[in-house]
C-alpha cells in the first residue's frame, strides 16, 4: 500500500511559522496573501496488511498513534495505492 | 532514597540532573537508559532536558514511544514522583502524563535567558517549600516552550490548582513582556491530578548554587525530597 498523510495545526492553534512566511510572502510583494498555515506530510509504503484491514483505517491508526499530536493537530489520510 | 535520571539519545542536561541531586542530598542518583523497563526501585524520576531524537517529528514524541517511559507511566500511577524538565515536560505531554502541548515560541527564536517564575500553589511535593506568590529565578533554555492547552484543560488546570509556576515580571505581576515564549496564561509549569508529577521548560537545575547566578531552583528538588522523608 501507499499512502500519504497530512498533518496540519487545528485552527484554533496559533502558527507563528505560518505568519512569518506570510509576512515573508507580503514583503516579497504578493500583497494579497492574508493567511499562510503550515503543516507537514509523511508518504507512507507497506507491505501486506495484516488480516486484509482495511487501508485508511490502518494509517488513521499510524495518525493517533504517533504522526500527529491530537491535541494540536488534524490529519487527513490518502490512500494512493492499495 | 532512590532517584533515576532517564536518558534518551540526545538528552543533554542528564548529567546536570545527576550533579543536582547527588549535591543537595544523600540520596542515590542513578542514570537510566530509555530501553529500562523497571522504575520500581526509584523514588523519584526526572527526565531531563535536552533535544531527545534531534526534536524529530515533535519535540518529545520519540521519546515517548521509548520502553521505559512504560515504566515512567508505572510508577507515576504508583504515586511516584516525577519531575519533568524542558524536553522532560514536552515528552511528558506527549505521553499524555500531563494535559496540552508545547508549540514553537512565539518569538520563533530559541530562548536562553533567566526567567522569573511565580510559584502558583504550595500544595505539591514539589513546591511544598515555596511560598505561593514568591518568585524563583531560573533560566529558560528552549525553541518550544509555548504551552497550548484548550479553554476546558486551562478551566480544570485553574480550578485545581494545577498550574505550578507562571513566568512573571520581576515585581510578581503578569505581563506580556515577562512571558517570553507566548505561553497560555503564561504557564511555565504544571501539575497531573494526582499533584505527584510536575512538568517545567526551565531549568531549575541549572539555578541550584550561588555559583551559577542564582541558587532557587534547589528549592524544588529540597522540597520533593523533603516530601519522600529525606
Amino acid at each position: 500500500m501507499k499512502a500519504r498523510v497530512h498533518v496540519f495545526l487545528k485552527p484554533a492553534v496559533l502558527d507563528p511559522q505560518g505568519k512569518a512566511v506570510q509576512q515573508a510572502l507580503k514583503t516579497l510583494g504578493f500583497e494579497e496573501v492574508s493567511s499562510v498555515r503550515q503543516g507537514k506530510f509523511f508518504d507512507i509504503e507497506t507491505g501486506d496488511l495484516p488480516g486484509g484491514e482495511d487501508p485508511k483505517g490502518r494509517v488513521e491508526a499510524y495518525c493517533r498513534k504517533l504522526l500527529a499530536n491530537p491535541i494540536i493537530e488534524d490529519f487527513r489520510v490518502e490512500v494512493l495505492a492499495p | 532514597m532512590n532517584i533515576a535520571v532517564v536518558e534518551f539519545l540526545g538528552s543533554n542536561c542528564d548529567h546536570d540532573a545527576e550533579q543536582w541531586s547527588l549535591r543537595l542530598s544523600a540520596a542515590r542518583s542513578r542514570m537510566v537508559w530509555y530501553t529500562e523497563r523497571d522504575l520500581s526501585w526509584a523514588d523519584l524520576v526526572i527526565l531531563p532536558g535536552g533535544f531527545s531524537y534531534g526534536d524529530y517529528l515533535r519535540c518529545g514524541a520519540m521519546a515517548a514511544r521509548t520502553p521505559v517511559m512504560e515504566a515512567v507511566i508505572a510508577h507515576a500511577r504508583r504515586g511516584g514522583l516525577v519531575l519533568g524538565i524542558c524536553n522532560g515536560f514536552q515528552i511528558l505531554c506527549e505521553v499524555g502524563i500531563l494535559p496540552g502541548a508545547l508549540l514553537k515560541n512565539q518569538t520563533l527564536t530559541f530562548l536562553c535567558q533567566d526567567v522569573y517564575l511565580r510559584c502558583e500553589t504550595s500544595a505539591s511535593p514539589f513546591t511544598s517549600g515555596i511560598s505561593e506568590g514568591s518568585l524563583l529565578r531560573v533560566p529558560i533554555a528552549h525553541g518550544d516552550g509555548n504551552y497550548f492547552a484548550d479553554p476546558d484543560t486551562l478551566r480544570r488546570l485553574n480550578g485545581e490548582g494545577r498550574v505550578a509556576f507562571r513566568y512573571a515580571a520581576p515585581d510578581g505581576s503578569l505581563k506580556p513582556e515577562w512571558n517570553p515564549n507566548g505561553s497560555v496564561e503564561a504557564i511555565a509549569g504544571i501539575l497531573n491530578e494526582g499533584r505527584n508529577v510536575l512538568g517545567m521548560m526551565p531549568h531549575p537545575e541549572r539555578a541550584s548554587e550561588p555559583l551559577m547566578g542564582s541558587s532557587d531552583g534547589a528549592a524544588i528538588l529540597r522540597s520533593a525530597l523533603r516530601a519522600l522523608g529525606s
